[in-house]
């Protein structure tokens, strides 16, 4: 067996999805991998010191500033003549990419640098306590976006990262989740494969701040794909090259299994408007299986 | 070799010396000068280093750091809000103990927005971990930038260093001087060789968290370790010596203090102007001198002790404030005291300068008038008292 | 002086998590396991292993009891039984 990239004996909570989805990250990357991870759960519960899961060099500076350290790590690599042999990864969740992150990673973009930006997203400061960050969905409960008599939860959808990403010209743009492990892992081993900056966003539950049960990890994001709410892309060179077709089910299918929703399941209104959210997705990515398409929806 | 040089051009080319192979930064004056020359030597193909523009000081401090972490020497330079913006890199690069080089070009602090010198900026990252410096010349800038790669790369403090220059007066000012040349500056600054670094073949974690259970010890170690570059900064300044010629303590410069009645201590440019007020007053009999201090961070309470226990008076120059206390260098110079039997009759502050104010020689003249047997706090020199009547009821 | 600074790698192994399970552990049936290796790409401890058909089973010193593998494995070949409690 190859040297553990990813050990066991950290202290992510019971099913969570960020430490499956950096897991296959890592592993898909290989050892020749150096890791600049922003501040975040990922980083609590793999490096409480002494220990540390990860098998690859790995860094942590701050909250916001990963994709500029992982920038220093390339420029030093391009120095040593080393950049060729060893991919580069910057890494954070959503409320360090696409907040306070957001400006780091654009000049990471921007610069042209051979860096792949992963973005863990479980679409909410979790580390903190379940506050609401930019790429919260709509109407979710968070303890900063908290329902109420007079509030139906986080007032605005998520902030369309992949197509920021994108409006940077960048070689490679990807979401991936960890209920589809394969097409996560093949996706990050082309985005590494592409000279060039690469972001790809990963939808992880997180049992704890969604609130369902850890064994429902892989439902809960399987569910989000195939209610249109988490459209699976892919782009190369800006240009959408493959989506995941879906079968659509209804959003409360995915809404029922979360504490986060409770709130909206006696609000049809609320639900409608959601369900307007997915309907805008399966049509603007063009989600919905064709009869002649029957085999890509069980693809991955 | 002997030539007339802008500050930031002698920057430029120390650092080139100094085969940094990451450069990194943000524009902001009066530091530009330095990131353009640099740029300009990366485009000529005279130096072989990696530059990355990048969108904001706090990228261009993350970018040094990583490059570092990486094992390969990096420079970065800024100024004012940029270092503050700097700041919580700053605090990081120190606690992961990578040896930066930073230059700052001292610059006033807004608001009210002001591009003008005074050392408000470096003088307030002093908590950060950083090694500081404060040149009195261009000459010294130079200098300090070959000393401070030594002392910060040492197998024994790996720490981080910031070479501070008074914007304008240093960045922008032209003086003749020794640029060292490459094969005194390789015999004395050997390639960077990390302690530890991200390499796929040896794989280590950088940064983890560190809980109650070890994190006091972890500052603890920087601390210590600053305490042992007081004691290394003066062999390192004697191996310079020894390569270069020119000699410095390092910690502090002493200039007609032996027999000094009246001693005024200073950082940075202002010194050079002090210097000149105490040879006139010296001509005319009377006994002042200057006592410069060059290293900030770590403080050098001893020598400041020994220097000064048996001067009646002496006046600390600050050209920053710690705003609702008494001026931050003061305060450290008495600190130098705390707990000491011998000790001057008179330690008075003052302030002067901030904002790009000048310094002249009247205003040091009015700074021995005014050490006197009565101790002053936080003394503004040069003030415009009909400034202050603007009322806005 | 250094202290505390920087970690090796896979240390993480030290702190053995299987003392988290309270209730559930999988149990690896090893049936009619096709070696989709499903279960081992889904388990956030990277604690399964296995390679050929009807040889895969998880290292109970880090199994959280999560349950994900039994959940993903296509042919119910894992199930969760309850924790024996040893006392």
């Amino acid at each position: 067996m190859n040297r553990q990239l990813f050990a066991p004996g950290h202290t992510a909570c019971v099913g969570c999805g960020q430490s499956l989805g950096a897991r296959l990250v890592i592993e898909a990357s290989g050892p020749n991998t150096i890791v600049a991870n922003n501040t975040g759960c990922l980083e609590v519960f793999s490096t409480k010191y002494p220990e540390s899961s990860w098998g690859v060099p790995w860094i942590h500076s701050l909250f916001e500033n990963a994709a500029a350290v992982a920038s220093g790590i390339e420029a030093a690599l391009i120095y040593l003549g080393k950049k060729d042999t060893v991919n580069v990864i910057a890494q954070g969740g959503d409320g360090g990419t696409a907040d306070i992150g957001l400006q780091a990673l654009s000049g990471m973009f921007e610069r042209g640098q051979d860096i792949l930006y992963v973005c863990y997203d479980n679409e909410a400061y979790m580390n903190t306590g379940i506050q609401r960050s930019g790429l919260t969905p709509f109407d979710a409960n968070t303890t900063t976006s908290p329902a109420g008599s007079a509030s139906s939860g986080n007032i605005r959808p998520k902030k369309p990262m992949p197509e920021i990403a994108n409006a940077h010209g960048i070689p490679y743009v990807a979401t991936a989740s960890v209920g589809f492990p394969q097409d996560l892992q093949r996706k990050v081993k082309k985005a590494v494969s592409i000279k060039g900056p690469k972001y790809i966003q990963i939808h992880v539950p997180c049992p704890l701040g969604w609130r369902h049960e850890p064994v429902q990890t892989a439902q809960v994001a399987k569910t989000a794909v195939e209610a249109g709410l988490y459209p699976l892309v892919e782009y190369e060179n800006t240009r959408l090259i493959a989506v995941r077709k879906i079968k659509p089910s209804p959003v409360e299918e995915y809404l029922k299994l979360q504490g986060r929703f409770k709130h909206l399941l006696n609000n049809p209104e609320e639900i409608k408007k959601i369900q307007e959210i997915a309907n805008h997705n399966i049509e603007k990515y063009n989600l919905r299986v064709t009869s002649s398409e029957k085999n890509l929806s069980t693809e991955c | 070799m002997r030539e007339f040089l802008e500050g930031s051009q002698a920057v430029t080319r120390v650092v080139k010396l100094c085969k940094p192979g990451v450069i990194s930064a943000y524009p902001i004056t009066p530091q530009t000068h330095i990131v353009e020359g640099l740029a300009q030597m990366v485009a000529d193909g005279q130096l072989n280093s990696q530059f990355v523009n990048v969108e904001s000081e706090h990228s261009a401090a993350s970018v040094v750091l990583g490059a570092v972490a990486t094992g390969v020497r990096a420079y970065t330079a800024t100024s004012s809000q940029g270092l503050f913006y700097m700041g919580e890199v700053l605090f990081n690069i120190a606690g992961l103990r990578l040896p930066v080089m930073l230059t700052c070009a001292n610059r006033a602090i807004s608001a009210p927005i002001n591009i003008w010198n005074d050392q408000q900026d470096s003088v307030s990252m002093r908590d950060c971990g950083f090694i500081q410096f404060y040149a009195e010349d261009i000459q010294e800038v130079v200098d300090l930038h070959l000393i401070g790669y030594r002392v910060a790369e040492d197998k024994s403090v790996m720490l981080p260093v910031m070479v501070c220059m008074d914007g304008f007066i240093l960045t922008h000012g032209i003086e003749t001087i020794d640029m060292p040349q490459q094969e005194e500056v390789d015999k004395f600054l050997p390639p960077y060789s990390a302690l530890y670094k991200l390499d796929p073949e040896r794989p280590l974690t950088m940064g983890p968290l560190v809980d109650p259970e070890y994190y006091m010890e972890m500052r603890f170690a920087i601390q210590e370790t600053h305490k042992e570059v007081i004691k290394l900064i003066p062999q390192i300044t004697a191996q310079f010596f020894k390569v270069f010629g020119r000699q410095y303590h390092g910690l502090i410069e002493e200039y007609r203090t032996k027999d000094a009645q009246r001693v005024i201590v200073a950082m940075g440019s202002v010194c050079g102007t002090i210097k000149e007020v105490v040879d006139e007053l010296r001509a005319k009999g009377k006994k002042v001198g200057l006592l410069k201090i060059t290293t900030y961070r770590p403080f050098p309470h001893q020598e400041i002790y020994e220097r000064l226990k048996n001067i009646p008076r002496v006046a600390v120059l600050d050209k920053a404030l710690s705003l609702g206390s008494y001026a931050p260098l003061a305060v450290e110079v008495k600190a130098a005291f705390f707990g000491k039997k011998k000790q001057p009759q008179v330690i008075s502050s003052f302030v002067a300068g901030l904002g790009g104010r000048d310094i002249t020689k009247d205003s040091i003249k009015e700074i021995f008038r005014l050490l006197t047997a009565k101790e002053r706090a936080c003394e503004f020199i040069d003030l415009k008292p009909e400034l202050l009547k603007e009322t806005y009821e | 002086m250094f202290g505390p600074l920087n970690v090796k790698p896979g240390t993480s192994r030290n702190n053995k998590t299987g003392s988290w399970r309270t209730e559930l552990r999988p149990k690896f049936l090893q049936k009619d396991c096709i070696a989709c290796k499903m279960c081992a790409l889904t388990c956030p401890e990277d604690c399964i292993e296995g390679a050929q058909k009807n040889t895969f089973y998880c290292d109970y010193e880090f199994c959280k009891g999560c349950g994900l593998c039994a959940f993903i494995c296509p042919k119910a070949d894992i199930t969760m039984i309850e924790e024996e409690l040893k006392e």
